[in-house]
């Protein structure tokens, strides 16, 4: 941990509708990610921790607040910055995968990587590097369709570090996993932990505590508990060294 | 037992049969397997342990029912004690339950607080189980075990935040009523 913050938020909020209709769906919400932290944030369905996920990725923009990224400011950003942003700064997991059924294991890694515009030689090598570090170093050839879902997710994790992201984002990332598949995620988050890469979770799986430097509890929009658990098992979290 | 019947007279001093519908109302359906005379067993223990002190009833007639029970200052201590205590050696829903039920009706804790103090202990032991059964060295075999012991803490966990829920709302209907 270099002692910098990854990603912080001020006053963050997003509303839906208006007036009587009006939906905070995230509200007033300070945050502070240090880097290298896994974060874990807790809470049921609807309590706005998927919107406020995307805020945090530049995926939406907030109604009122600021989300700050690796030290820039990014809910000013114009559209295309932010596109950049989103393409080589944040990685992104999701719970039902989102791979592209058609390509394979290491065609939907590489992708980001082509995208970003790397050569197409250095993409590849990167994308096999990634699928070894999953464990998947076998299954590089294999379309989505011949891969279990904890397989699928670890090719999802492995797509999302293509770029070397500052933070890594998940929502839901063990949410359409049975228990093995989900301790296969676990393990890979926590080789992602002890690499230093800065991991933001949002889940309602309290299994993921076991991975996690810090769980926040979020309800109705806002914090209800910032330090449900705040103790690793090697010492304290709050901007120390792990 | 004992802890739960000290609780409910936490509020006030009641009969033995006020008691004894006290808990009924608040165990709902459960309650109808309550055994009447368990209570009143119970509330004699506890008067000989010095933590209740009872009274007869004027005009009535000198039964366990009948009697006026109240905490004594050493009673109003074990129930402190016992309402901030987050340990769940063997989850006993039926306690935790009747101790919101108790903290709520006599205003000796907010219910929502006790309820996070034990989600709080319970995260922490899911996440030790979760964390050994992530080891590689581990056995298949002990891995059964752990993943066990992780599936009964996760169902602990998703009831006490159904439990968080309804005393939150509860508190805020509260809250609306006494405005």
């Amino acid at each position: 941990m270099n002692g910098s913050t990854a990603l912080r938020t001020r006053r963050l909020s997003k509303w839906y509708g208006w007036d009587n209709t009006l939906v905070r769906a995230v509200d007033e919400v300070d945050l502070e990610v240090p880097s290298g932290q896994t974060l874990a944030i807790m809470g049921p369905s609807g309590c706005g921790k998927s919107t406020l996920l995307h805020l945090l990725g530049g995926l939406q923009r907030p109604s009122d607040g600021e989300v700050w990224l690796a030290g820039r400011r990014i809910d000013t950003l114009s559209e295309r910055a932010l596109s950049r942003l989103r393409r080589d700064t944040v990685g992104l997991v999701f719970q039902s995968f989102h791979l592209m059924d058609e390509l394979t294991a290491v065609e939907n890694v590489e992708m980001a990587a082509l995208l970003a515009g790397r050569s197409p030689g250095r993409a590849r090598r990167r994308a096999l590097h990634l699928l070894d570090q999953v464990g998947l170093a076998d299954r590089a050839t294999h379309l989505p369709s011949a891969l279990s879902g904890g397989q699928r997710q670890r090719v999802a994790i492995a797509r999302a570090m293509s770029n070397e992201p500052q933070v890594v984002l998940a929502d839901e990332p063990t949410g359409n996993l049975d228990s093995a598949a989900t301790l296969e995620v676990l393990r890979l988050f926590e080789e992602l932990r002890n690499t230093g890469q800065t991991l933001v979770v949002v889940t309602h799986d309290p299994r993921i505590a076991a991975v996690a430097d810090r769980v926040i509890s979020m309800r109705d929009g806002a914090f209800a508990d910032d330090s449900l658990l705040a103790e690793t098992a090697t010492g304290t979290v709050y901007g120390g060294v792990r | 037992m004992q802890d739960v019947v000290l609780a409910m007279l936490a509020k006030e001093p009641a009969h033995g049969y006020e008691l004894r519908s006290r808990m009924r109302n608040a165990l709902g359906p459960l309650g109808e397997a309550m055994n009447a005379g368990q209570v009143y067993v119970t509330l004699a223990r506890l008067a000989k342990a010095g933590l209740v002190t009872s009274e007869r009833a004027e005009g009535l007639p000198d039964r366990p029912d009948r009697r006026v029970y109240a905490l004594t200052p050493a009673g109003q201590q074990r129930v402190t004690g016992w309402l901030t205590e987050v340990s769940w050696p063997k989850p006993d829903l039926t306690e935790f339950h009747l101790k919101l039920v108790a903290a709520a009706a006599a205003r000796l804790a907010d219910p929502v607080a006790l309820v996070d103090a034990q989600r709080r202990e319970v995260l922490r032991r899911l996440r030790d189980a979760q964390r050994a059964a992530l080891e590689r060295s581990v056995d298949p075999v002990a891995g059964l075990l752990l993943e066990g012991v992780v599936l009964r803490l996760r169902a602990d966990l998703e009831w006490l935040e159904a439990c968080e829920r309804t005393w939150s709302e509860s508190g805020r209907a509260g809250r609306k009523a006494g405005a």
